[in-house]
């Protein structure tokens, strides 16, 4: 059985010069649900875009490993044909290239020459996947992201999950701006690859995702450290009370550090 | 005459040939018309291409014998891709250099009257049309020097007539062939689609090897009548070595519309016009135009759309890659006539460069003489989006294959706009090639 551990020590990155991410300690291993939650301009989506090879964000110290192979040595695409994903909070626009043909030569990248995926294969599956995630048939067609609404870009970054079999995946606020039913469809979606060679790292600064995904483990992110950990109750203990009380308890004062309310 | 210039021809030659050819004295007297106003015109002036050192003019001979492609089964293979064979050859006309070849129209269309044939045919069978509309409405000789050259010593190009009420759903496609560099391609191409006709046409510019060199002066009218409607597509490979001048003009009546979708990927230097005139009320004009740029070639898109008519629609979308030491210059044009209410021009024109030494100049211009109108244009010219490559790779994609991906979809507006499957996966291959 394959088992996998994405290892994250004591990372240091830095945005034009400016450290955001102060020492991030974090270990996932396959068949875990973390969840990182945080006030806003914490260093979420530094660390996703970090651990992916973002090209603007650049490691000063500390490492990551998938499986003891550093991950920071490899190009981007190398990350994820070893087995990362990231659901990206922004995701790019693709003119001209359809979703359909993007994810072949996604899955077909990961396979290698010669071991291409049979098309009726490939199209049987990717209409499986966006059946569950009640996404239109036609968006298989539709440029990639281009013209489409928030959510429909958050399922897209989910529907890509799904066709990629990933190991360990990270989902950067794959929640903000949808619904109550297309939550619940993205987080079905999410759940359906729950099982013990997939690892998943969810960030949010909701607890309203964690009502449908249980997470294992529970870490809240600060001023570019991981502050707090525990279990599914620190959630529920965030949704109730804020971030307030882990500010006083661990004496934070920074003023730009507060919980919004989305619309 | 106040002539410097010595042209490899004279009056003599062009009524000798003329007469060759069998030609009506209408024609011919066109031809020396032209011929005689050549000197006192100047040459056409691509802002911002300098084209006084390129030669459009001087040639060995003005024709060539080519064996005439009249049998689809002996083409070459690289012209056998461009055709449907499976579905059956419908409506088809190969040229070989200047000589006519192949010719197919189904006889669904002949009953209805739509006219397919080669230029000169038309000029003697068709006189009466040929001559209403035969570089009248569309280009006229006496614009530009290369006009003036094009009309007297024209020798190749084909003739489309659609008549009234006809819709022709089948695609109509010519392919022009060229291999020989001693005569020039002087090739025109004239599309009438009369009162609510529709009609889709598609013409390939095709060097069957990279080494031929040579002049190629082409241009192509569509007329598009009251409310009729024109798609053409045009995907030109020329070779390295040919200096292309190529016009592709449209002319609008009342509500009638024009869409192009140009693949402009020859190799060689090349000063391209696509102009489109919104005459009639009501008019619509949709242009799309995807170019590559390689090696050490310059070239010259200028897009035009004027707005004549009330309530007329322009669009205009260029989308072009450049390489190596390529120059690739777009101009375009939205221009709206006073008189010309509630009219639309919008206009996008994106470069893409792929090298350091690579040269790419966007410039639109719109031009308004109107106060209730729409107008809006977009222009950039850049690198592959880092961001957009980091979300490609961050699926398991190459870098390589991740920018080819981009670059396909950067040209895709055009591509996905050719009707025949063999020119749409040629164009699809000469991108794949050319871009590498
Ligand atoms: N591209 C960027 N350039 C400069 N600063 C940035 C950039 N992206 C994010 N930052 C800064 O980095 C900090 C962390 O941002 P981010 O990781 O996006 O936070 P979160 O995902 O927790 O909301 C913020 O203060 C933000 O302003
Ligand atoms: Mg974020």
């Amino acid at each position: 059985m394959a088992n996998t551990t994405l290892t994250i020590k004591d990372l240091h990155v830095a945005i034009d010069g400016k450290e955001i991410l102060k020492g991030v300690n974090l270990e996932i291993k396959s068949g875990e649900f973390h969840a990182v939650m945080g006030p806003n301009g914490t260093g979420k989506s530094t660390l996703a875009s970090a651990i992916m090879g973002h090209p603007k964000y650049e490691v000063t110290k500390g490492s990551v490993t998938l499986d003891g192979k550093d991950v920071l040595e490899m190009e981007v695409d190398e990350r994820a044909r070893a087995g990362l994903f990231l659901a990206m909070q922004y995701p790019s626009e693709i003119s001209g290239v359809t979703n359909s043909d993007f994810l072949r030569s996604a899955i077909n990248a990961t396979r290698g020459e010669g071991n291409e995926i049979p098309l009726m294969k490939f199209i049987k599956k990717m209409d499986e996947k966006m059946e569950l995630l009640d996404i239109d048939l036609n968006m298989a067609q539709r440029y990639v992201n281009e013209g489409f609404s928030g959510g429909e870009k958050k399922r897209n970054e989910i529907l890509q999950l799904l066709m990629l079999d990933p190991k360990i995946a990270i989902l950067d606020e794959i929640d903000s701006g949808l619904d109550i039913d297309a939550l619940k469809v993205v987080a079905k979606g999410i759940n359906s690859m729950r099982n013990s060679e997939f690892g998943c790292l969810i960030i949010t600064h909701y607890q309203r995702l964690l009502n449908y995904i249980t997470p294992d483990y529970v870490h809240v992110m600060m001023q570019g450290r991981i502050v707090k950990s525990g279990g599914p109750e620190l959630a529920r203990r965030l949704e109730a009370e804020g971030y307030d009380w882990i500010k006083k308890e661990l004496g934070i004062e920074d003023e730009t550090v507060e919980v919004e309310q989305e619309a | 005459m106040t002539t410097q210039i010595q042209y490899p021809f004279d009056q003599g030659f062009i009524e000798s040939f003329s007469s060759q050819n069998g030609e009506p004295n209408w024609f011919k007297e066109r031809r020396i018309d032209a011929f005689t106003k050549m000197d006192q015109i100047p040459m056409p002036k691509p802002d911002k291409t300098k084209i006084t050192n390129w030669n459009f003019i001087e040639f060995k001979q003005h024709s060539v014998n080519s064996a005439p492609f009249s049998n689809v089964e002996e083409l070459p293979e690289s012209l056998r891709r461009l055709i449907d064979l499976e579905g059956g050859i419908k409506n088809l006309y190969i040229q070989h250099n200047q000589t006519a070849g192949f010719l197919s129209l189904t006889d669904e269309l002949k009953d209805q009257g739509v006219i397919f044939t080669d230029l000169i045919t038309a000029v003697k069978n068709h006189g009466e049309l040929v001559e209403k509309y035969f570089m009248t409405k569309g280009v006229k000789p006496d614009e530009h020097r290369l006009a003036a050259f094009h009309a007297a010593l024209v020798n190749g190009g084909a003739f489309l007539y659609i008549p009234k009420n006809v819709q022709v759903t089948e695609p109509i496609q010519s392919i022009f062939v060229h291999d020989n560099g001693d005569a020039p391609l002087i090739n025109h191409v004239l599309i009438v689609a009369d009162e609510n006709s529709s009609v889709t046409y598609v013409e390939n510019y095709i060097s069957l090897n990279d080494q031929t060199t040579g002049i190629a002066n082409i241009i192509t009218e569509v007329i598009a009548l009251s409310n009729s409607r024109v798609r053409v597509g045009a995907v030109d490979t020329l070779a390295k070595g040919v200096t292309t001048y190529v016009n592709r003009r449209g002319y609008t009546d009342r509500d009638a519309q024009i869409e192009w979708a140009l693949g402009m990927m020859n190799d060689g230097h090349t000063i391209s016009e696509n102009e489109t005139n919104l005459i009639g009320e009501g008019s619509v004009c949709d242009t799309k135009t995807v170019v590559i740029g390689r090696g050490e070639q310059i070239q010259n898109f200028t897009t035009e759309v004027r707005h004549f008519g009330k309530n007329t629609e322009g669009t205009i979308l260029k989308h072009g890659v450049v390489k190596d030491r390529a120059t690739t210059v777009f101009n375009g044009i939205g221009k709206i006539e006073h008189g010309a209410t509630k009219s639309n021009a919008q206009q996008e024109s994106r470069v893409l460069m792929l090298s350091e030494k690579a040269r790419g100049d966007a410039n639109p211009i719109l031009l308004i003489d109107e106060d209730d109108v729409l107008a809006g244009h977009a222009a950039s010219v850049g690198r592959v989006d880092p961001i957009q490559l980091y979300y490609l790779m961050s699926r398991g994609i190459p870098r390589e294959e991740a920018e080819r991906l981009i670059i396909h979809g950067f040209l895709e507006p055009v591509v996905s706009q050719l009707p025949i499957e063999g020119v749409k996966k040629q164009l699809i291959e000469v991108i794949e090639r050319k871009v590498q």
